[in-house]
């Protein structure tokens, strides 16, 4: 089914697992590069759940690859509304400067 | 073979663009940079089988969520220069986690290897003879139809969410009070001229709107009425 061994496609995915993470240590201050980090790393956990679901022949994987997309969807439009918001009281993203709602 | 060379291009396109997208100086090239990356992992999926899914990426997630980033971006008039403080600062900390998390992962599964009974478990068995998309919905409308039914409430929710957090109530804007269009009475806001026979009708002789009475104090026609006539 898979045109490569299934390691091959592991590797891919951990690979970009990993950049997503890189990504969110180097652009600790901008949000926006921190969400388009998190959409790599669920990038990378549909692609595992893809090259299982093909190398065991079970489609249930790409079922699952689905309800990761819509969740990935979902937050990806609450958290951009939330940066809007937030830039709007702010006039920045800076992450660091969240700490307003501290009581 | 071809498949094989199909599979190590669009990898290689798709980790150099995922690279590109958490170090590009201007966020508007890291978006784009997604969108290729999300295009080279829909080649990959196509390769693995999932065409269904593969579809359903470019078109959710290169028409949708991406181009929602894009908007963002633009949208925000951001600095950007200063949020790359420190970027070199945490480059050190970041790439040895990075290459030491990676060198795990590909340790426990660059070898991995499918137990020989495992066929035996599986949910639902893929059919060669019959498409991705059909099978998809077999199995997706019938076994994980309350997954589905959720999936469905997380989108609704999450667009009742962005809308509340996004919408404010402005106080420039032009708000339509239904009440008062109801409530609007021909004679309340049209005076009738007589207009004399034969002798034409002159430029201010017609029915027209009361200029006068409108721009009178009054408390039915405040900034935010109905802002038909003025």
């Amino acid at each position: 089914m898979l045109p490569v061994p299934l390691g091959h496609y592991l590797t891919v995915s951990a690979i970009l697992l990993v950049l997503g993470i890189f990504g969110i240590f180097l652009n600790r201050k901008n949000i926006i590069v921190i969400l388009m980090s998190v959409e790599l790393i669920l990038l990378a956990v549909n692609l595992n759940l893809v090259a299982f679901s093909a190398a065991l022949g079970d489609l249930a994987g790409q079922i699952m690859a689905m309800f990761v997309l819509t969740v990935a969807a979902a937050e990806a439009s609450i958290g951009l509304a939330i940066v809007v918001v937030y830039f709007r009281n702010r006039g920045s993203i800076e992450v660091e400067d969240v700490n307003m709602m501290k009581g | 073979m071809i498949a094989t060379l199909a599979f190590y291009l669009f990898a290689g396109i798709l980790l150099v663009s995922a690279a590109m997208v958490v170090s590009a100086r201007n966020p508007v090239h890291a978006v784009l940079f997604l969108i290729l990356s999300f295009f080279n992992a829909a080649a990959l999926f196509l390769l693995a089988g999932a065409e269904f899914l593969a579809m359903i990426l470019v078109i959710v997630y290169v028409g949708a969520v991406a181009v929602l980033f894009l908007f963002v971006v633009m949208m925000l008039d951001i600095n950007f220069t200063q949020l790359r403080e420190g970027f070199q600062r945490y480059l050190p900390v970041g790439a040895t986690i990075g290459v030491v998390l990676l060198a795990e992962l590909v340790i426990v599964f660059g070898g991995w290897r499918i137990a020989p009974g495992s066929d035996a478990h599986r949910f639902a068995p893929i059919d060669v003879a019959v498409e991705n998309t059909r099978q998809i919905g077999n199995i997706l409308y019938t076994d994980y139809i309350l997954l589905f039914q959720a999936s469905g409430l997380i989108l609704l929710v999450a667009m009742i969410g962005a809308i509340v957090l996004t919408l404010r109530d402005r106080k420039t804007s032009l708000h339509q009070v239904i009440s008062k269009q109801v409530n609007r009475m021909p004679a309340d806001t049209l005076v009738m001229v007589d207009v004399v026979r034969g002798g034409g009708v002159p430029a201010d002789h017609y029915l027209r709107p009361k200029v006068e009475e409108v721009a009178a104090p009054d408390a039915a026609h405040d900034s935010h009425g109905h802002g038909g006539h003025h």
